[in-house]
């Protein structure tokens, strides 16, 4: 028990907190605007997957960092929009379609890392984002380096959470894409096209589902991988159900889930002896099981999740 | 010059015509009434109006000018307003949300909600149309949520409001209210489409009356000269009588329920203590609101919901935790009320479909697990020509059935093992007229057989033409089934709204 | 842009639907090969030699087209009742570890018996495995795709805990590997030369036998009634939870014998990299062939072609092996347009 204690009193534990989450934010929010729309989004590990490799190459080829991040935004939101064509156009599942654009993003992903990148044998890194430290608040003790000592990607991953909370919430965009969520058939009939704010909503969660892939190795490894998003799409979709579709809730869900992934790490140190790693590994899954099993009854699905809209189709 | 208008608007949908060159038009502060059976072509016309679909040929113009084809914004612009019968509206929104979208920019930063507030709140006193702006609009009456969908045309400045069967699901008490408010809107300047196949309202409401058949103009004529008889005439083009319920001794008890209760999802009451008997050579009508229970009680005599207390017997035999199965095989004929959803599988075969309920009986089964296909078949075709369905043969696809077809095979599924009991759940719902006698005739087969039937309707006219007796579901709670001539109509409205009348 | 449904599909549309999609699968891949520089119609040529130009090569493609058979069957199967287990990876890794529990010393049987005593267990850890998310979803509504999906990862964990401690084979030279499956139990090879076992008869009968089952039986249109119109399905009589549930453990049963012949007939033993992803691939397997039980096999053959023709290619070659994957996710979603065509039309205009 005091070991615990120590590990949520030391700095590191929620540096690294803050670190795991900007990710997932990024993805948990993506998605949650994709299905707020209508939309489940299960490219959301293959995007991921193309916003690492891209933001990444960006840099490694000579651009800024900066550019990389809307590089990766813009081929996110070009997945966006294939997914899109597929599910909200054609009205084909969006199941199988999720899967198809995971399957088909990250081997291009992969293919195009190593057409660039032919020989290499250790992946190269690149300078990553350095900490932006925020004066006066950095010198909080405990989470004022934690939370005001950090990329300038993570600050905007946490701006990303009001924003859009405020734009779903209190924007007319924002009143089209709950609505084609609920019921697209009264958005069409208040002269709104549902297929474009739908594709819309798609794009935009796509890009910031990049945005999140591409923290990873801008922010966090400074390389990529083959195979570094493990999963953590999956999580976010996982985390959406969690946080019953609202921003805020998925902010808490992410913090829960980055707080206890650091803690596991730091607690593979210490109980490493006695239980074998790969448990500590296991959590952020299982984890992500239960906390689907705990919400799925109380969920307040969008209601039109899954329900493709044709147009002017007679029955 | 007229406020809008009609020339030869054509629309066809693979080889079926549903607009033939209609030509009509509407002047400014009338009410015109668009008469028409199921399927003749009247929320096709509509739908190109309000721009969902594009007219192979024809134009249309809103005074004067031509309106784009295929855009509902174009057409929202233009003054029209649409009342589809399906309310457009999202449960878990607001009323306010509900009628603010595609009002604003959609670009703009936020919203001007204290403006859309008070905007609202103005329109509906000076309509007295009374709605609260922040109610979650799934909490609402089915009168509210009309009430929501007239506001939502008028707070985008409608001057033509088109309703489509508006009231298919109102009391006749709420119909009367929406009569009230229309002509007010229409001594406002409106222009009102007023889409029914209701004869007795068109005549009470319309100035003018447009009758559609086969995807043609038959005839328009003015109200006043207009009557029942001749407007049913060219309505459905031949006389189509409806058959007579003819009376008959009750027979012994067949279904008896007593202090039956329902529960849904987490232990949430849908029924309350229903009492009821129906007898053999007996219909007893059910009607009510939609969502007062009614999908409950079917949900527990079609065997789907288990989770009931109560007695429930058939011919004096409790039935207990049988599901569907066991249902049909005691002798209970079930039509759902949404043929396509709960129905028929579309994607499946006639033949399969017409085998659904008794799989594993021993005319379908061979070898414990197998399908005895050539059974089938030959059942399939013997129900195809005994219940006269239009299709290609056992094997054609289910869903490409018109769906007065797929009305009767669920009847052939349902009546051809002479059930004693059977659930008719909006038997007739959007059927043409000719489909409408047919399965009518049906089931008075079936009672003059010694049946007994529990006919659902939200429609008082059917209920009244068929049934012997009749009660009335109001949250939950049925009314006593009494004699069907000894209630009025205006009670049954009354009873639907909630008032308690008892029988004198 | 409008969508109507066509009045009737002809046999010759629906057959055309994965070969129209390979091609375009192709077609697009093209442009990848393109910029590596290589030919298109040489690159492809090689892919095609590499896969069929040698009796090895037949040999090759034919062995690893037998775990994609079972994987494609077991997508299909589940897919067919609407149920998505897009965990078929997972279930293979349960399979094999079956495998090697009792296939390792614990029991031994002769060869008849043995053989067939490892597929049971290995399909029943499978079934079980995709039993907690499909009782997540019968009684709490919990998505299938997201708990298959996650439990991948869990049950690689699972391996990788086992074979780097209490299964390790000590004899291994300290490589995480468990030991190896004992005579009785390998699946024999069918020809002299080459890995070629017979696994390809287990998996060719399993696509006959879920053929018949789904084709004639009461089980079969329980399942295909609850895929396609569950509440109608409902109402008829069937017990549609208890059909997706039967489903799931079949599907799983399925990829569970995939993890099976992969240690049986190749591997003899378990390692982390047993499976290259067949679980996933299996999605594009099943949809190639359109959710058929028989066409799965010529899917899953012409997969086991790019992947092993694209080996060869890439080192005769510049192109990235990657590019077997890229075709296999375009496939896949290739194959979702085309099957879409054979029963819509699409109108350019309203």
């Amino acid at each position: 028990m005091s070991d615990l204690l120590d590990i949520l009193l030391t700095a590191g534990f929620w540096a690294a907190t803050v670190r795991i989450v900007s990710p997932l934010i990024f993805g948990t929010l993506g998605e949650l605007i994709c299905e707020r729309a209508g939309v489940l989004n299960l490219g959301i590990e293959g995007i991921m997957t193309v916003g690492a490799m891209c933001g990444w190459m960006w840099v490694y080829q000579g651009g800024d960092l900066w550019g990389g991040v809307i590089f990766a935004a813009s081929m996110g939101a070009l997945f966006g929009l294939l997914h899109a064509s597929f599910t909200v156009y054609l009205g084909l599942s969006q199941h199988v379609t999720g899967i198809g654009i995971t399957l088909f993003a990250s081997s291009l992903s992969y293919f195009v890392y190593r057409m660039l990148l032919p020989s290499a044998t250790t992946p190269p890194k690149i300078a990553p984002f350095q900490n932006l430290e925020i004066p006066v608040l950095s010198d909080i003790p405990l989470i004022g380096e934690a939370l005001f000592n950090q990329s300038p990607l993570t600050y905007l991953a946490l701006l990303c959470v009001p924003v859009v909370w405020y734009v779903l919430h209190r924007t007319p965009i924002g009143l089209a894409v709950r609505m084609a969520g609920e019921n697209p058939v009264a958005v069409e009939a208040q002269g709104i096209d549902v297929l474009a704010v739908r594709t819309g909503a798609v794009m935009v969660g796509s890009a910031l589902m990049a945005v999140g892939g591409a923290f990873i190795t801008m922010s966090w490894f400074d390389a990529f991988y083959f195979g570094m998003v493990n999963g953590r799409g999956w999580i976010c979709v996982a985390l959406v159900i969690f946080a019953s579709w609202k921003p805020g809730k998925a902010l808490l869900g992410a913090f829960l889930f980055a707080g206890l992934e650091a803690m596991q790490v730091r607690a593979q140190q210490s109980a490493g002896a006695f239980i074998p790693y790969q448990f500590f590994l296991m959590l952020p899954y299982v984890m992500s099981i239960l906390a689907m099993i705990i919400m799925a009854r109380r969920a307040q699905y969008p209601q039109a999740l899954l329900v493709p809209f044709r147009r002017g189709e007679r029955v | 010059m007229s406020r809008l208008s009609f020339k030869q608007i054509s629309k066809r949908f693979g080889s079926l015509v549903a607009n033939d060159s209609i030509s009509l038009s509407l002047d400014p502060g009338e009410i015109m009434a668009l008469l028409g059976e199921n399927g003749a072509g009247k929320t096709t016309l509509m739908n190109i109006l309000f721009g969902h679909y594009e007219a192979d040929e024809g134009s249309i113009e809103v005074d004067g000018k031509q309106l784009t084809p295929g855009s509902t914004e174009a057409a929202i612009q233009a003054g029209i307003g649409m009342v589809h019968q399906h309310f457009t509206l999202a449960d878990n929104l607001t009323v306010i949300e509900n009628i603010i979208l595609g009002t604003e920019s959609l670009w703009s930063w936020r919203h001007g909600l204290s403006a859309a507030r008070r905007k609202l709140i103005d329109m509906s006193e000076r309509y007295s149309l009374v709605i609260d702006p922040d109610a979650q609009a799934g909490a609402l009456s089915i009168g509210e949520r009309q009430r929501i969908e007239i506001l939502k045309a008028l707070y985008r400045g409608a001057r033509i409001l088109i309703l489509d069967e508006p009231t298919a699901v109102l009391t006749p008490q709420e119909t009367e209210n929406l009569f009230v408010t229309l002509r007010s809107l229409t001594a406002k300047g409106l222009s009102v489409i007023f889409i029914s196949h209701k004869l007795h309202e068109i005549l009470a409401i319309s100035d003018r009356i447009s009758i559609l058949r086969r995807g043609k103009i038959v005839d328009t004529i003015k109200t006043s000269e207009a009557s029942r008889s001749e407007l049913a005439e060219k309505m459905v083009g031949e006389v189509v009588t409806r058959p007579q319920l003819e009376a008959m001794q009750p027979g012994a008890p067949v279904l008896t329920l007593a202090g039956l209760s329902a529960y849904g999802d987490d232990k949430f009451p849908l029924l309350n203590s229903v009492d009821l008997t129906i007898h053999a050579h007996e219909i007893v009508g059910i009607a009510g609101v939609a969502g007062n229970g009614q999908t409950a009680l079917a949900d527990v005599l079609s065997g789907l919901n288990r989770d009931y207390s109560g007695e429930l017997k058939l011919h004096g035999d409790t039935l207990t935790d049988a599901g569907p199965s066991d249902f049909v095989a005691r002798g209970i004929g079930r039509i759902p009320e949404d043929r396509h959803v709960r129905g028929m599988i579309g994607d499946m075969q006639i033949w399969e479909n017409l085998i659904s309920e008794d799989l594993r009986s021993e005319q379908i089964l061979k070898w414990k697990i197998v399908i005895n296909k050539d059974a089938a078949i030959k059942r399939a075709e013997h129900l195809i020509e005994r219940f006269d369905v239009r299709c290609e043969g056992p094997q054609a696809q289910t869903k490409l059935l018109s769906g007065g077809n797929i009305q009767k095979l669920i009847l052939a599924r349902a009546l051809s093992p002479e059930p004693d009991f059977i659930l008719a759940n909006q038997p007739v719902r959007g059927l043409d007229e000719g489909a409408i006698a047919y399965v009518q005739e049906q089931l008075f087969d079936a009672r003059k057989r010694g049946a007994a039937i529990l006919l659902i309707s939200e429609d008082l006219d059917e209920l009244l033409s068929l049934c012997d007796r009749i009660a009335v579901m109001y949250q939950g709670n049925l009314s006593e089934a009494v004699p069907t001539p000894t209630r009025t109509v205006t009670e049954l409205g009354l009873m639907m709204a909630g008032q308690v009348i008892h029988a004198n | 842009m409008q969508i109507e449904l066509r009045q009737s599909t002809s046999l010759l549309r629906v057959g055309m639907a994965p070969i129209s999609a390979i091609f375009a699968a192709l077609v697009l891949c093209s442009v990848l090969i393109m910029w590596a520089g290589v030919p298109v119609l040489e690159a492809y040529a090689l892919l095609f030699k590499g896969a069929f130009g040698s009796a090895f090569a037949l040999k090759e493609t034919f062995t690893r087209s037998i775990p994609l058979i079972f994987t494609g069957l077991a997508v299909a199967v589940a897919f067919r009742s609407k149920f998505y287990n897009i965990g078929a990876e997972g279930q293979l890794y349960a399979g094999a570890l079956a495998a090697v529990y009792f296939g390792t010393g614990l029991v031994s049987l002769p060869a008849y018996l043995m053989l067939p005593f490892l597929l049971l267990v290995g399909a029943l850890a499978g079934g079980l495995l995709l039993l907690v998310p499909v009782l997540l979803k019968t009684r709490l509504k919990v998505d299938e795709v997201v708990t298959t999906l996650l439990l991948n990862f869990v049950i690689l964990l699972v391996v990788s805990y086992l074979i780097e401690g209490p299964w390790r084979d000590p004899m291994a030279m300290g490589w995480p590997q468990t030991a190896s499956i004992i005579d009785e139990g390998v699946l024999p090879t069918l020809m002299a030369k080459g890995r070629l076992h017979a696994g390809l008869i287990v998996a060719v009968l399993a696509s006959i036998l879920i053929w018949a089952v789904m084709r004639f039986t009461v089980l079969g249109y329980e399942i295909k009634a609850v895929g396609f119109n569950a509440k109608a399905a409902e109402f008829s009589g069937v017990n549609v939870n208890r059909t997706v549930i039967f489903t799931a453990l079949i599907s799983g049963g399925l990829a569970g014998m995939a993890g099976v012949s992969e240690v049986a007939g190749l591997k003899g033993y378990l390692t982390l990299d047993l499976s290259p992803g067949f679980g996933y691939t299996g999605v594009a397997v099943a949809m190639l062939a359109q959710l058929h039980p028989l066409a799965v096999i010529p899917a899953a053959l012409f997969l086991s072609a790019v992947y092993v023709g694209a080996d060869s290619m890439s080192r005769a070659v510049n192109i990235p092996t990657y590019i077997a994957d890229v075709l296999v996710g375009v496939s896949v979603l290739a194959i979702l347009v085309s099957v879409m065509l054979t029963q819509y039309r699409i109108k350019w205009r309203k």
